[in-house]
């Protein structure tokens, strides 16, 4: 067993901590003649009440609090559905580089030549990986790479005249965001129900498609971790009724060098760099969601997109662009780690990365699908989904379970999703843990199936060792306690 | 199967073969039997793999033809702002506890990412003056659009009025994410033509010329026609001006990005998100709250989760899921080196040596300042000629100038002078100017 820190933990905020006078860091005096203050109506009447403490404090403060994290460089997360796999260190060095982290974004074309020139080849290689050759590096996030796909599509219906096209079809698996961003897009959702094999019902989606249908979204494997066996007759579907297929590709790290999206009959996809890329997820983003599409949609892309002519990159938006979906250009730091790891790897490594995520995930579901259960019972992409319906009939629930594991120094798989998986662990091991971290987890899962009877208190209580024991989440809620304030203020306003 | 070769994947062909058997198939390709067969294993048309120091030397060979900030003088702003980041706060970001780690659903292993996102969000409030920020958003515009929806939901209304001084990039995003939601978008040239069914009106100050907007009368102008009062601001600004929150603002959003990160081509940045405590229930995001663990110890967790989209679907708040919280680490890191007094003292730094150079500027014949009133760090200068030439002129001398605005102004100019601009900087920059005005 292990906690991530030891002993007692000095948990007071920075302004817990503060001395009138202390600072951290020197700044340079004024080089040029004091000028005139504005009137003093514009100025601030109350001072920030912003931390007062030393450098040698901040240092410490923030590592101490680091060391209450887990992370992929000190533990295993298999963590299904979001591919937490090793994030290579020269990749941070290369985004740090002063000619990549230095750029300003209004900078002129001809001054950034080399960082066009690598959104320029991420564009092509992502469309290569794909078969999805339009790309916009643009959207920030997975979910913003989703309502721009959306975006898309209702503007490629539009400039046709076929503006009823107002339902988004998912199945009852899909991630939260798909409903999200179809709603954002001004679309209905209508649900489409898995058969008992956890693949989309055909029949019930013939049933469900007609001149209303705007996309359907799929992610490719499902979120069960399977690949759709029906997948050419499902596109089939949705393109006779006239509709889009959209691939959430939060898994498409099962998919590189195995199949393209664009091959099977996908017109818009959008892909998390911070999960098959190998950016870091950073404890909840920067992540970066661009938005790749077919050449027919191509012309639709959010701006901006990187066009080469002859020597020459340049920023610009396409000729039928649905618009800007942030600030800049993208998350361009983001970019550049995922650049560099798909340089590293090239095609073979590529495929080599979903083989070793297959088979890893493989290895995991035949060693524990008997004691927990499974959600299907048969060869798995790069995850499977453990069921332990007859752990929660013996008095544990999967929360119980996978907190446990925090005690063994394992991150919780992803719990309770996909939603129609009654008690689901989601579990997705990544290509990058070697055969012996998964034969302890597999150890590790037995050892905590067994604590099931003989002290099943040990999984109720767990975690033990962590900083804090189980959170009060709900009084969390209740009484929502958001920031520091200093003591004149509460008293202020009592 | 390929043979392993990346450093990034420890298992050995070997130890994959015995992983087959026990998985009982007999090769790798059985597991793939659903993938159609027409389609399965395409040939991928990429470079081939380099070595890492290969690696190393392409990338930094693309970033050596960049020309960059630092080794040129630069007076760009317009969104995205160079400051001095201290090595304390690339030194915190570095750490891998913080770099990879995952969102912190578990909060029991994630205090480190949580209690720094509860000391974000205080430092938020306190900069701005609100009563609650969320724990972040993509960057500033996206924050401002989604304060703009937020403002719809708590009035429901559904026409969004905008101030014509808002930066144009801050508009078209608005449109983008307001288009299919059956609201209107207004631009307006003045509050007195608030539309009276208006959810909120919106500005930015200081605004798309560097001018201080006066967020206190515009706010009353919203609130007098039960609208609320949505406002874009420069965190760098409020070490020294009045806050939002002073205002009487409704829904603040601002681009962190100034607070310690990288300009990095516009990206990532981290977005700041805050209210009034009666609206945030209203709010997009995630929020982390202070609670007690089953041994009364305090702690922090994610809260208010049913506003999000892993939970509420197709009726969220917002389809956001991320708080881009590693950005957010590094304006936390930098707010706490630099402190209370560097916040103030970065804010007149940058304040002085902008009046400084606006003065000089507009002594030069054929050169004006435009900016209306008082302006913070950036100001509007009418050039004599189309900024672009000059820009070029300017780049010959290791010189990036100022944002072109000419598509907004005649030969308008947008300069921005931070603390990280020297005065021989500043002084190069207008002998140059004079030299490319007299040569007209």
């Amino acid at each position: 067993m292990r906690a991530p820190v030891t002993g007692e933990i000095d948990r007071r905020l920075l302004n817990e901590r503060s001395v009138p006078g202390r600072v951290g860091l020197q700044l340079q005096e004024l080089d040029v003649p004091e000028q005139p203050l504005p009137e003093a109506g514009l100025l601030r009447a109350k001072e920030a009440h912003l931390p007062e403490v030393s450098q040698p404090e901040v240092v410490r403060y923030f590592t101490t609090l680091s060391q209450m994290n887990f992370s992929i460089d000190t533990n295993f997360y298999p963590l299904g559905s979001c591919t937490m796999k090793y994030n290579p260190k020269v990749n941070e060095e290369m985004a740090f580089l002063p000619g990549m982290a230095g750029i300003h974004p209004h900078q002129p074309d001809e001054t950034v030549q080399g960082a066009l020139q690598l959104i320029w080849e991420l564009q092509e290689d992502l469309g290569e990986l794909t078969g999805l050759p339009g790309v916009s590096l643009g959207p920030l996030a997975g979910a913003q790479g989703e309502y721009s796909g959306l975006m898309i599509a209702r503007a490629y219906f539009d400039e046709r005249g076929d503006s009823a096209r107002t339902v988004a079809l998912m199945p009852d698996s899909a991630h939260g965001t798909n409903p999200a961003s179809a709603a954002m897009a001004g679309l209905e959702v209508v649900t489409v129900p898995s058969d008992s094999e956890g693949n989309v019902d055909v029949d019930a989606l013939r049933g469900l498609v007609d001149e209303r249908t705007c996309v359907f979204m799929l992610t490719l494997p499902s979120t069960l971790g399977l690949f759709e066996p029906n997948i050419l007759e499902i596109t089939n579907i949705i393109h006779e009724a006239g509709g889009l297929v959209y691939a959430d590709g939060a898994n498409l790290n099962a998919l590189l060098g195995i199949v393209k999206l664009g091959d099977l009959g996908f017109d818009i996809a959008h892909s998390n760099l911070h999960k098959t890329f190998s950016t870091p997820h950073g404890g909840g983003g920067p992540g970066a969601g661009p938005v790749l599409v077919s050449d027919a949609l191509a012309p639709f892309l959010p701006t901006p997109v990187v066009t080469r002519e002859g020597d020459a990159y340049r920023l610009g938006a396409p000729g039928k662009t649905v618009g800007r979906v942030n600030g800049f250009h993208g998350s361009f730091g983001v970019l550049v780690r995922a650049y560099a790891y798909i340089r590293a790897m090239g095609p073979d490594g590529m495929r080599e990365v979903s083989e070793n995520a297959i088979i890893n995930a493989n290895y995991i579901r035949t060693a524990l699908s008997d004691e927990f259960g499974i959600a299907a019972d048969r060869v798995c992409m790069h995850e499977c989904v453990l069921s332990p319906t007859a752990q929660k009939a013996r008095g544990v629930s999967a929360l119980d379970i996978s907190k446990r594991l925090i005690d063994y120094g394992i991150h919780p798989p992803t719990m309770y999703f996909p939603l129609i998986v009654p008690e689901a662990i989601m579990v997705e091991p990544t290509e990058t843990e070697t055969k012996d971290t998964l034969d302890r987890f597999i150890a590790v899962m037995r050892q905590i199936g067994a604590e099931i009877d003989s002290d099943p208190d040990l999984l109720h209580d767990a975690p033990h060792d962590t900083p804090n024991t189980r959170l009060d989440e709900a009084s969390a809620a209740r009484n929502p306690y958001l920031r520091w304030q200093p003591d004149e203020d509460l008293t202020a306003a009592d | 199967m390929t043979t392993n070769a990346s450093p990034y994947i420890p298992n050995t062909d070997a130890e994959r073969e015995l992983m087959l058997a026990a998985i009982g198939v007999g090769s790798f390709d059985d597991l793939v039997h659903d993938v159609p067969a027409q389609h399965r294993f395409p040939e991928l048309d990429l470079r081939p793999s380099l070595s890492e120091f290969e690696l190393s030397t392409e990338i930094g060979a693309l970033a050596s033809r960049n020309v960059t900030p630092g080794e040129y003088a630069c007076f760009l702003g317009a969104g995205a702002y160079r400051h001095y980041i201290p090595s304390v706060v690339k030194s915190v970001v570095a750490r891998g506890e913080f770099l990879t780690s995952y969102t912190p659903y578990q909060p029991e292993v994630a205090q480190g990412t949580l209690q720094v996102g509860f000391e974000f969000q205080s430092m938020i409030c306190e900069i701005t003056g609100m009563e609650v920020a969320n724990a972040g958003m993509y960057d500033g515009p996206t924050a401002f659009a989604e304060g703009a929806l937020m403002a719809c939901r708590v009035t429901r209304r559904q026409t969004i009025a905008v101030l014509d001084t808002v930066e144009i990039r801050n508009v078209s995003i608005l449109d983008a994410y307001a288009r299919h939601q059956g609201i209107e978008i207004v631009v307006i040239g003045h509050a007195d033509d608030l539309p009276e069914n208006a959810a909120c009106l919106m500005f930015q100050s200081p605004n798309q010329f560097g001018g201080i907007e006066d967020m206190a009368a515009l706010a009353d102008k919203a609130h007098a026609a039960g609208a609320l009062a949505v406002a874009s601001v420069n965190p760098t600004s409020l070490g020294m001006f009045r806050t939002p929150g002073e205002c009487d603002v409704d829904i603040v959003a601002a681009e962190g990005q100034a607070l310690g990160v990288p300009l990095s081509f516009g990206g990532p940045y981290v977005g700041l998100f805050a209210c009034k405590d009666a609206h945030k229930r209203q709010m997009p995001g995630r929020i982390i709250g202070r609670t007690t663990d089953t041994k009364g110890r305090a702690g922090y967790a994610l809260t208010l989760q049913t506003r999000e989209q892993h939970i509420r679907r197709e009726r969220a708040t917002s389809n956001i899921c991320t708080s881009t919280a590693l950005i957010g680490l590094l304006m936390t890191t930098y707010l706490a080196v630099i402190g209370k007094a560097g916040f103030r003292k970065v804010a007149e730094l940058c304040y002085h040596k902008a009046h400084y150079a606006a003065s000089e500027i507009d002594r030069l014949p054929g050169y004006s300042v435009a900016t209306d009133g008082p302006f913070f760090h950036e100001f509007l200068v009418e050039c004599p000629r189309p900024p672009a030439e000059i820009n070029r002129v300017l780049l010959n001398r290791e010189i990036i100038g100022g944002h072109d605005l000419s598509d907004r102004t005649t030969n308008g100019m947008l300069i921005c002078v931070t603390e990280t601009n020297t005065r021989a900087e500043i002084d190069a920059l207008v002998s140059a100017l004079a030299e490319i005005g007299a040569s007209n």
